[in-house]
């Protein structure tokens, strides 16, 4: 059946482009999917209204880093979302253009054809990457413009016109194309080549600590780690699902109970990846965590009780399982055996 | 564009071949639940709603399990993940079941043959593994939700149903195959139906034992002795519900 779809589309195609004589096609992007994720996982999310190609990706990125985007030309997605911190901004919680401190840490951005559900943000209140894109330009605490302006600005720019027209086949700016070909650009964030990533290929071996971090992370009675934030089959590191991990007993920022309007879904937010923690701190939702030590300590000591807490947060009455210093120092040494230098050096990625 | 019409033709060909037997029916194979009788969905989640026979309240928070080597006479399927707080994987749809009798069976998780580390992608993406330390595979089930302690304090409690390992020796481990068959006998076809399939949540705790929940609550996983347990309670989770013609 596909091939049939296939074969009309290419007859439609070759007959509709016979007629309009100068119209560019855009080259097909090939995303270069790292061989674990190939192997071990399903096929990444590329939406057919909106496919890779060369045009539309480097479009996107020179958006992505454009300051045009923001109310004052003082930000762009970069701005919170920097290449050398794995995209994101070492700030507590992050900060916009008026200079007003948002209630949630900036996340980073790779992998992100690889979140199945396709829903973004700490909460899940976006569904895809193009609608994502949509939020940060007039988000009154981010970039806080008006797509509207945004796009007559654009459009007055002779050089997005015709990037706009290789891309898309249309001069004609809004905040659709604008947010396709953002997203374009983000599905090619790829992190898949960590110190770990080579030892599941064979190619480097792991230090006595790290493979016991490895094991605390593994172990129900332990760390139980794998049960959220994935493992070696499962190397995204997280499963992109909503939990509460025990963070506080009463919740200032509902999360996900706040887009679903459900009680019982009050305090659950996504599950971050583990990839490049090196790069990434403060962590959580609200930043509240300057260290690794901090985050482990809180697993293993430190969990509080609630009605949502998640049923994988084991002694809770003891605040968790309480890890010996050993196993917590293994634990962060492989956590940080996550970090992708190339990610964060790729020169595709840099402005 | 001859390859076109040859395609085009080849096409009508097949869409109209599957019409010309007319013993051929469609059947929906659906996973319904229920705790003692009393009907079980995602919304029914999240609150203390059930009692297990030994008296301890519980809510249920998540609840997936595989299912594999569905057959339907001659008509099988490899395997499937069935979510309910997800509401994925309720249904299997077979196209082509000959009326007449037809014996409905398949196997709880996965027989050792199937049980291989890491090679089912759908089931990786979802993070539905055990890990290599417990012998690797997959999870035959995850049942997580809370129950009331003796002080009637929320507990958690990680009913993860797999392969029973003993790892006294961990360079050594002990393995025993868990999953177990389900069969539930003939159903006569007669035309497009569905057949229910009930999973009585109740049974995991019950019988022939009786569960602890503040005995046997959390690290099951590593536990040989709790597998057994729950390989026995197993056996009589499953039976044959309703058959509604389409
Ligand atoms: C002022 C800082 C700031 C700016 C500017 C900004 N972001 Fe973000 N970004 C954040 C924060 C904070 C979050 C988490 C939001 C939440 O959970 O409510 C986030 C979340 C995201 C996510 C979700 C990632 C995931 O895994 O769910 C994506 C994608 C994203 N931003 C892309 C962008 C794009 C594209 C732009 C530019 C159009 C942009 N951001 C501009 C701070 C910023
Ligand atoms: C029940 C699922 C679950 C389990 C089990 C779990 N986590 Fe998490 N983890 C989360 C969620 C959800 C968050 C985000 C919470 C928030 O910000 O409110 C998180 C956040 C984190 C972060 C912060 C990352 C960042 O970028 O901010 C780290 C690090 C982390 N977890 C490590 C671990 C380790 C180590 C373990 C095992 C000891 C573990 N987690 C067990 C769900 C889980």
């Amino acid at each position: 059946m596909r091939s049939y779809w296939y074969i009309t589309f290419l007859l439609l195609f070759f007959s509709c482009s016979s007629s309009e004589i100068e119209q560019y096609t855009p080259v097909p992007y090939e995303l270069e999917i790292p061989k674990l994720f190939q192997d071990k996982l399903i096929a990444p999310i590329l939406p057919i209204d909106n496919p890779l190609t060369e045009e539309g990706v480097a479009l996107g990125k020179k958006l992505f880093f454009d300051k045009t985007l923001s109310k004052d030309g003082t930000q762009s997605c970069a701005s919170c979302h920097n290449p050398s911190k794995a995209f994101t901004d070492n700030l507590k919680t992050s900060i916009g253009v008026d200079g007003i401190s948002g209630k949630r840490n900036a996340m980073p951005l790779y992998n992100l054809a690889w979140n199945f559900d396709e829903n973004f943000s700490w909460d899940g209140k976006d569904f895809t990457l193009e609608n994502q894109a949509l939020d940060p330009v007039r988000n009154p605490i981010e970039l806080h413009a008006n797509w509207t302006n945004v796009a007559n600005r654009l459009q007055s720019n002779s050089e997005y016109k015709t990037l706009f027209n290789r891309a898309f086949g249309t001069s004609k700016i809004d905040s659709i194309l604008v947010t396709k070909a953002i997203a374009q650009f983000e599905r090619t964030l790829i992190s898949g080549n960590s110190k770990f990533d080579q030892y599941l290929l064979g190619n480097t071996t792991l230090t006595p600590e790290e493979e016991n971090g490895f094991n605390v992370f593994m172990e129900e009675a332990k760390g139980d780690c794998f049960h959220c934030h994935g493992s070696n089959n499962n190397p995204l590191w997280t499963d992109n699902l909503f939990h509460n991990n025990g963070l506080d007993r009463s919740f200032l920022d509902l999360g996900l109970g706040a887009v679903t309007g459900d009680p019982a879904d009050n305090g659950k937010f996504k599950t971050p990846s583990l990839r490049n923690l090196a790069f990434t701190a403060p962590y959580m939702h609200d930043g509240r965590f300057n260290t690794l030590e901090e985050v482990i300590n809180h697993y293993s000591e430190g969990l509080q009780p609630s009605a949502t807490i998640d049923p994988l947060m084991k002694k809770v009455n003891q605040g968790g399982v309480n890890l010996t210093a050993k196993d917590k120092a293994d634990l962060k040494a492989f956590l940080l055996t996550l970090t992708d230098f190339d990610f964060v050096n790729n020169p595709n990625f840099q402005e | 564009m001859k390859q076109f019409f040859k395609i085009l033709l080849f096409v009508i060909l097949v869409s109209c071949s599957s019409n010309d037997t007319e013993k051929e029916v469609t059947i929906t194979l659906k996973f319904s639940h229920n705790w003692d009788g009393v009907s079980v969905n995602s919304s029914d989640f999240n609150s203390f709603k059930f009692s297990t026979l030994n008296g301890e309240s519980v809510n249920i928070e998540r609840l997936r399990y595989v299912v594999s080597n569905i057959m339907l006479n001659e008509n099988s399927k490899d395997y499937q993940l069935v979510d309910l707080g997800e509401n994925s994987g309720l249904e299997i749809t077979f196209n082509n079941v000959q009326t007449g009798i037809n014996t409905l069976q398949f196997t709880f998780g996965f027989a050792d043959k199937d049980n291989v580390d890491g090679i089912y992608q759908d089931l990786n993406s979802t993070s539905f593994n055990v890990p290599m330390m417990l012998g690797g595979g997959y999870h035959y089930m995850q049942l997580d939700g809370k129950y009331k302690d003796v002080n009637n304090l929320d507990a958690n409690f990680n009913y993860h149903v797999i392969r029973a390992v003993d790892r006294s020796d961990p360079n050594n481990l002990i393995l025993e195959d868990t999953s177990f068959l389900v069969d539930l006998g003939n159903v006569n076809i007669e035309g497009d139906s569905t057949i229910e399939i009930k999973m009585n949540i109740a049974e995991w705790f019950k019988n022939p034992n009786t569960w602890d929940l503040n005995v046997l609550n959390t690290v099951l996983m590593p536990n040989f002795n709790a597998q057994k347990l729950m390989n026995a309670n197993g056996k009589t989770v499953f039976s044959l519900g309703k058959r509604t013609q389409n």
